[in-house]
C-alpha cells in the first residue's frame, strides 16, 4: 500500500495525464519532494522554499493540512492526499504550465 | 399571494413534494437572487431558478454574446450575438417563465457598485470567471452577511461551496489570496468542456433552492470537487480560519478594493 495523491486537472500535464499517483508515507513536504523527483515541476507548483503556496491547498483525507501540522503533517500508507488549487473559469493560473 | 390556476399547474411537481409544498413555492416566489456573470455558470443557474419561479432574478454582466460562448452558455443563441449577456439571458428566462421579474444589470461589478447591487438581494451566486471579482464578491457578501453560492470551473474540473457569513468559513478561509500576478506565466484560454458549467451551475441552483426552502444541509464548510474525467465527486473540509483576513478574529480587510485585473477572462 502507498499514499494516494489526487492530482488536479491543471497539474495533470506534469503527471503524464494521470489524475492519481502514488507516493511514500512521511511528511507532506517529503511526499511533495519525492513526487517532484518523479514528476519534475510538480513541487514548485505546490510549494516554495519548503512551504505550501497560499493559493494551493493540500488535504490529507478530508482535512486541510493548514489546520493540522501544515507541511509537517504526517501521511500514512492508505491515506488519500488531495491537491486543490484555487480556480476561476477560463484562465491559466500560476499553478498551471 | 394566491397562486393562479396556471401557476399551480406550472409548479405542481414542486408543490406535491412535501419538502416544498405551497408554502415552499411561495418562499421561492418571494425570493430575490442576484447572479454575477451571465456566462457558463450564470446561464444554467439562472435557467433553473427561472424555471423554479424565483420572484426576482438579477443578472450582472457587461459583456456581449459571442459565437465562442454558445458552446456552453445555454441562455444565449445566434439570435442574440452581439447583445449584452444579461439582456440576452433575460429574454430567454422571461420566455421560459413570465412570472419571474428578471433584471438585467449591464455593469461590470466593482468595489464601488457592488454593495448597492447586492444589498437588496437574499442570496448571491458567483458565476464569474476571474479571481479579482471572486474575492470582491466574497468580501462584500461577508460585510453584508449575504449567503453566497460560489462555483468555479476549469477544463474538466469544478468546485462548489456555499458561504454563510457569520456561520462558517468564507472563500478567503479556503484560499486566503488569489495567485500573484508575477506567477502567471501567460495569458491564454484554458478551455472548458461545454457541459461542465452545466453540472456545476445545476449544483449551485440546487444550493440556492435549498437555502430558500430551508431544507437539507447547505454545502457550507465544505468544498465539493467534481472531476468529469475521473467521474468523481469529492468533498474536502473548509475549516473556519480564525486568522482569516476577511472573517477572522482581527480582520485585516476593512474596506473593499479592486485587485488589478491581471488575468485573461474567457
Amino acid at each position: 500500500m502507498a499514499v494516494k495523491v489526487k492530482i488536479p486537472v491543471p497539474l495533470q500535464r506534469l503527471t503524464k495525464g494521470k489524475d492519481e499517483v502514488e507516493g511514500d508515507p512521511g511528511t507532506v513536504i517529503s511526499l511533495i519532494n519525492t513526487l517532484d523527483s518523479k514528476y519534475p515541476g510538480l513541487g514548485e507548483r505546490i510549494s516554495e522554499a519548503g512551504k505550501l503556496r497560499r493559493f494551493v491547498n493540500v488535504y490529507v483525507n478530508e482535512e486541510d493540512v493548514r489546520f493540522l501540522k501544515n507541511e509537517e503533517t504526517v501521511v500514512k500508507d492508505g491515506d488519500e492526499v488531495s491537491i486543490v488549487p484555487a480556480i476561476a473559469g477560463g484562465i491559466i493560473t500560476a499553478i498551471s504550465i | 399571494m394566491e397562486f393562479t390556476e396556471e401557476q399551480l399547474k406550472r409548479y405542481s411537481r414542486h408543490i406535491i413534494l412535501p419538502e416544498v409544498g405551497g408554502k415552499g413555492q411561495q418562499k421561492i416566489s418571494d425570493a430575490r437572487v442576484l447572479i454575477v456573470g451571465a456566462g457558463g455558470l450564470g446561464c444554467p443557474v439562472g435557467y433553473y431558478l427561472a424555471a423554479a419561479g424565483i420572484g426576482t432574478l438579477a443578472l450582472v454582466d457587461n459583456d456581449v454574446v459571442e459565437l465562442s460562448n454558445l458552446q456552453r452558455q445555454i441562455a444565449h443563441s445566434v439570435k442574440t450575438l452581439g447583445v449584452n449577456k444579461a439582456d440576452s439571458a433575460k429574454q430567454t428566462f422571461e420566455s421560459l417563465n413570465p412570472d419571474v421579474n428578471v433584471i438585467a444589470v449591464k455593469e461590470r461589478i466593482n468595489s464601488k457598485n457592488i454593495i448597492g447591487l447586492i444589498k437588496d438581494y437574499d442570496i448571491v451566486v458567483d458565476g464569474t470567471d476571474n479571481f479579482p471579482t471572486r474575492y470582491l464578491i466574497n468580501d462584500a457578501c461577508v460585510m453584508l452577511k449575504k449567503p453566497l453560492v460560489s462555483g468555479a470551473i476549469l477544463r474538466f474540473e469544478g468546485q462548489v461551496t456555499t458561504i454563510m457569513p457569520g456561520d462558517g468559513p468564507c472563500y478567503r478561509c479556503l484560499f486566503e489570496e488569489p495567485p500573484p500576478a508575477g506567477l502567471v506565466p501567460s495569458c491564454q484560454e484554458a478551455g472548458v468542456l461545454g457541459v461542465l458549467p452545466g453540472v456545476i451551475g445545476a449544483l449551485q441552483a440546487t444550493e440556492v433552492l435549498k437555502l430558500i426552502l430551508g431544507k437539507g444541509k447547505p454545502l457550507k464548510g465544505e468544498l465539493l470537487i467534481y472531476d468529469a474525467l475521473g467521474v468523481n465527486f469529492r468533498k474536502v473540509k473548509i475549516p473556519k480560519n480564525t486568522d482569516c483576513p476577511m472573517c477572522g478574529k482581527n480582520p485585516k480587510i476593512k474596506e473593499l478594493s479592486d485587485i488589478p485585473e491581471q488575468y485573461c477572462s474567457i
